[in-house]
Formats: structure tokens, C-alpha cells, sequence
């Protein structure tokens, strides 16, 4: 918990060390960029780049809203180091839709009522896009499973899993099976 | 977070190097590969080294089964073991314990090396908020002895650290006799994975038996151990996404409803990775028996100790016992 840590222990903090050179590759744009080596790749997205579509619940790995695609796969951006990140291919939700059209889980979403408060909802999606095309969103249960690493404060679980399950419909029909 | 320098050597050799200049466990040096360990610990000031050494690139991830069984290159991640389909086939217990822990984004973040490596789930020990922690800062007591430690162990535990080994990839691996491969500055060698961990005793910040610049580069296991029918029950407060409470890991063969063989190890309940050479000698010969299982099951309380909150776990690990068992011998 940030909130526990002594002034003292902030203070050392504070010095940073050098800045490394860095070049992420979001959404299909190079960025380079001159981070801290502390720079968490999420920090780096929303503090650097101001792609602030991912969200920072908990920064330890716990609650998922800060989910990104890395070489396609889902992970957890609040526990990468941004300069580790470097040469990895990565989708962040801005760069889901196709211009103004919206990948099928976020319609779905919409569609579904599937957000209160909207918080998660990003790392949701990215989550749910993943879980989706790893083929984990064959039922209710398992699409539960599957997206255990996401939570919702609002409760919205069962609007969520709904809205995969169109999503994954819609996918595998696009795909023709 | 702690400033650090980062390094991002592209070979071992010089991995091995600049970790050399390090002292054992509390180094100012430190390697990183995943993070999703490392990562935390950072964020929450338990670890601060003054540079960090990343392995990402310089280890395989490799997953091979071969005539001596399986290997397990350190870099492989969590998903890609869990999902490899000779793994699937020969090591189901191997698949289930990591389909069974995290979450999948970590799944595909974390490696086997790390998974080992990672630190305990005290609380106490991740949050510097506490003073008392031995093992983030020897000797200054310990805050879970007498406080709440309903997550702590039963087993193996000493009056300075009743912490929980957290991994249930490792409980499983110690089960089938799993070793790691080491490679360090005076060459490699082979640890059995029973022997990596140490147990706490009086010096609880010393975790392991490598040494100070050692990396794991992969993890063995013998063929003798594909193919049993096996099992790996984790009890937790939630139904997914959660540490282990307990956790059973059982390969068993099987004579129509007589156990020939068992190996059980236990999760949840040891300062290490806990196999439970007893029990196995009990259910060995045994018939696949309600009655029968129990009797060999409670042979795991032998030299438990539990500390008020985690008493309930010195029984919850007997039925867990049982309850693998059974499952493993109702499979095909
Ligand atoms: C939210 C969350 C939930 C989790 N739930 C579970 C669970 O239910 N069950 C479970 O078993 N685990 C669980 N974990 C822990 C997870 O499995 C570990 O964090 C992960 O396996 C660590 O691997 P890593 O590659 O990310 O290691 P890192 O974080 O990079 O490193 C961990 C440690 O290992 C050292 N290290 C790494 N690789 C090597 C190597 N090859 N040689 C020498 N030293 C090395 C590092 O120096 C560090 O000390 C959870 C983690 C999170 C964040
Ligand atoms: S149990 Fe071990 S890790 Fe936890 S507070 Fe005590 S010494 Fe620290
Ligand atoms: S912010 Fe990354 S998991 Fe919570
Ligand atoms: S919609 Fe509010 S946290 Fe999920």
C-alpha cells in the first residue's frame, strides 16, 4: 500500500537514477521515450504517452484494470517495467476499435449494460478480447474462470460474462465455425 | 520504488558477472524476469536493490519430453507449461497446479524460474509497515507468531518464521522429484527441488541453497513419474484467483482399487514445498478405501505445530488428502 510507506523511505525515492532510452511499440506507433527505470509500463502508457484508457486499481497485479495485449497476449502492465517492454508488440484499448468502429466486445459491452461505474472496463475488454481468442469462452463457467484475474467493484460480473459470450458468438461466426 | 540501475545483458556470462559482485539473499544486487514478483516487492519497498539485473532473453524457454523426461527451460511461462500438450498428456499435475494459480495475465508474465524464487504471502513480510519481520530484516522478530496468522504454516516452522512457501507449481514438482538445473560462476550443478528451499530455522532471510550469483536455467523431471493418475486439490477463500489456504498434490498407481505407489506433497501448510514421505509409505499396498485413506492421511499431522488462527489446517490437510486421493484413483 503506497499510503504505508515512511517519509523517509519517499524521500529516498525521490533520487532518481538515469534516465534510460526506451521504444514501445503501441498500437502500431513507435514511441521513444527517455523513463526512469522504474517506470512501470503502465505508468509509462498513462504518464508519458497519456493513453489513460488503461487504469491503475491496485498497481500490483491484483485487480486487472490495467490489462494490455503484449505479442497478443493479456498481461498485467502495472507489473512490467516499461524499458523490459521494449521490442514487444502492444494494445492498449485505444487501439482496439478500427477508426469509429468498435471491436465486437466493446459493442457488446454497450450492448450488454455490461459497466457502472466504467473503471474496470478497459482491462475488461482487453481481458475478455484475449480470453476470446484463446478459445476460454466456450461457457458461462468458463469464461468465469478465465477471467477470474479482472475484478468489478460495481459487481457487474454477470453483465460481463453476457457480453463475451455475444462477443465470442460474433467472432466465431466471422470466423466461420 | 527504490532507484536502481537496470541492466539488460543479452548473454548469460555477463548476467552471471555483474551479479557476482553480490552478497547472499538481501544483495543490493537482484535479477528480475517475469517481475510479477519482483515488481510488487519493488512497489512496496521489501526489496531494494541498487541494480537490477533482467534475464529476460538470456534463458530458454524451452519445453522438451524426452527418454529422461521432462525439462522445463526457466524463461518458459506459466501459460506456456500449463497449456504444452505433452505436459497436458504425462504431467497432468503439472498443468493443474498452474492452471490453478493467478491469474491468466500473470499466467503469461510469469516464468518457472521466478515461480520458485517468489517470496512469501506473509503480510507481515510485504508490508514495511511492520517491524517485526525476520526474514525482510533479520532479527527483528516475528509479527505473525502471536498475530494473525491464519495463512501461516504448521510444518517446518521454527519460533523466528512460520511464512508459507506460496508457489503450487512447486508442491506438485516436488511430488514427481523434480530438480533444477543451476548454473552459477563455478560451473552448473543439479538440485533436487526438495533441497532447494531451506527451512527456516533461525536465519529465515536465507531462502535457498544457490548462491549469491546462481540463476535457475531449468527445471527436470524424470520420466519414472509420467503417467501416474494424479491430482492437485487447492482449498482457497475464493473459488479462483487466490493462494492456496491448502493444497494436496497426489500422482498415485493404481491396481484395480489397490494404491502400488503414492507420492503427496503439501501446499499451504509448509515453510517449503512439503512432500510427506510417511504418508506415502502408509498408502502404499492400501486399498481405495474411505477409512483406509484416513488412517494414512493422519500421518501428516505428525510434527505439525499450529499457532492458534492456523490450527484448523493441522485437519484441513488430512481431508485434503483424502479428497485427491480419491479423485486421482477415480480417473481413467
Ligand atoms: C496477483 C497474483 C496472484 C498470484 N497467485 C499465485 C497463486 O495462486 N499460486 C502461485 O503459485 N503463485 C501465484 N502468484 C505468484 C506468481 O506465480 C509469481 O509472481 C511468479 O511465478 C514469479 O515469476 P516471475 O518470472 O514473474 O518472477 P520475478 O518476479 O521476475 O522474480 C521472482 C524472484 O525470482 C528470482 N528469479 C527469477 N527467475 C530466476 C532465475 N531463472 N534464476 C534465479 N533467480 C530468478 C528473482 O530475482 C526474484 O527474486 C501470484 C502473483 C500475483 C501477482
Ligand atoms: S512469518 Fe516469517 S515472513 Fe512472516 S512476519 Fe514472521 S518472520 Fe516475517
Ligand atoms: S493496476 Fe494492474 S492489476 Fe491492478
Ligand atoms: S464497472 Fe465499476 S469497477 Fe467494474
Amino acid at each position: 500500500m503506497p499510503g504505508a510507506i515512511s517519509p523517509a523511505l519517499a524521500q529516498a525515492a525521490g533520487a532518481a537514477t538515469a534516465p534510460l532510452d526506451v521504444s514501445l511499440r503501441i498500437n502500431g506507433t513507435e514511441h521513444r521515450l527517455s523513463l526512469d527505470p522504474r517506470t512501470t509500463l503502465l505508468d509509462a502508457l498513462r504518464e508519458h504517452l497519456h493513453l489513460t484508457g488503461s487504469k491503475k486499481g491496485c498497481g500490483l497485479g491484483q485487480c486487472g484494470a490495467c490489462t494490455v495485449l503484449m505479442d497478443g497476449m493479456r498481461v498485467k502492465s502495472c507489473l512490467s517495467l516499461a524499458a523490459l517492454a521494449q521490442g514487444r508488440e502492444i494494445k492498449t484499448i485505444e487501439g482496439l476499435a478500427q477508426g469509429d468502429e468498435l471491436h465486437p466486445l466493446q459493442t457488446a459491452f454497450i450492448e450488454r449494460d455490461a459497466f457502472q461505474c466504467g473503471y474496470c472496463t478497459s482491462g475488461q475488454i482487453m481481458a475478455g478480447v484475449a480470453c476470446i481468442n484463446e478459445g476460454h469462452a466456450g461457457s458461462p463457467q468458463e469464461i468465469r474462470e478465465w477471467m477470474s484475474g479482472n475484478l468489478c467493484r460495481c459487481g457487474a460480473y454477470d453483465h460481463i460474462v453476457a457480453a463475451i459470450q455475444d462477443a465470442a458468438a460474433v467472432s466465431s461466426s466471422t470466423q466461420g465455425g | 520504488m527504490h532507484p536502481f540501475i537496470l541492466e539488460r545483458p543479452s548473454d548469460l556470462s555477463a548476467v552471471l558477472a555483474l551479479r557476482a559482485q553480490a552478497g547472499r539473499n538481501d544483495a543490493p544486487v537482484e535479477y528480475i524476469a517475469g517481475g510479477t514478483d519482483m515488481v510488487q516487492l519493488l512497489q512496496e519497498y521489501v526489496r531494494r536493490p541498487d541494480r537490477l539485473v533482467s534475464l529476460a532473453g538470456v534463458l530458454d524457454d524451452d519445453i522438451e519430453i524426452g527418454p529422461q523426461g521432462l525439462r522445463l527451460g526457466a524463461a518458459a511461462t506459466m501459460a506456456e507449461v500449463a497449456a504444452h500438450q505433452g505436459v497436458v498428456e504425462q504431467f497432468p499435475l503439472i498443468s493443474q497446479a498452474l492452471l490453478n494459480s493467478a491469474s491468466p495475465q500473470v499466467r503469461n508474465q510469469a516464468t518457472m524460474g521466478g515461480n520458485l524464487l517468489q517470496r512469501t504471502r506473509c503480510p507481515y513480510f510485504r508490508d514495511v509497515g511492520y517491524e517485526a519481520c525476520n526474514k525482510r530484516a533479520p532479527g527483528s522478530g516475528c509479527a505473525a507468531v502471536d498475530g494473525e496468522n491464519r495463512w501461516h504454516a504448521v510444518l517446518g516452522t521454527s519460533d523466528d518464521c512460520i511464512a508459507v512457501h506460496p508457489s503450487d507449481l512447486a508442491v506438485a514438482l516436488v511430488a514427481l522429484d523434480a530438480s533444477v538445473e543451476l548454473r552459477g560462476t563455478g560451473g552448473d550443478r543439479s538440485v533436487p527441488l526438495s533441497d532447494l528451499h531451506r527451512l527456516p530455522r533461525d536465519t529465515p532471510h536465507l531462502e535457498t541453497v544457490l548462491e549469491p550469483c546462481e540463476v535457475i536455467t531449468a527445471i527436470t523431471v524424470p520420466a519414472t513419474t509420467a503417467g501416474l493418475r494424479s491430482h492437485y486439490l487447492k482449498v482457497r477463500d475464493r473459488a479462483s484467483f487466490e493462494f492456496a489456504v491448502v493444497s494436496a498434490a497426489v500422482a498415485i498407481e493404481t491396481d484395480g482399487a489397490r494404491i502400488l505407489q503414492a507420492r503427496v506433497a503439501l501446499g499451504g501448510v509448509g515453510t517449503k514445498p512439503w512432500r510427506l514421505p510417511n504418508v506415502e509409505t502408509a498408502l502404499a499396498g492400501a486399498d481405495l478405501e474411505p477409512a483406509v485413506l484416513r488412517q494414512a492421511a493422519a500421518l501428516a499431522a505428525e510434527g505439525t505445530r499450529g499457532r492458534g488462527h492456523n490450527d484448523f489446517k493441522i485437519e484441513l490437510m488430512q481431508r485434503a488428502i483424502v479428497r485427491a486421493v480419491e479423485i486421482a484413483g477415480a480417473r481413467a
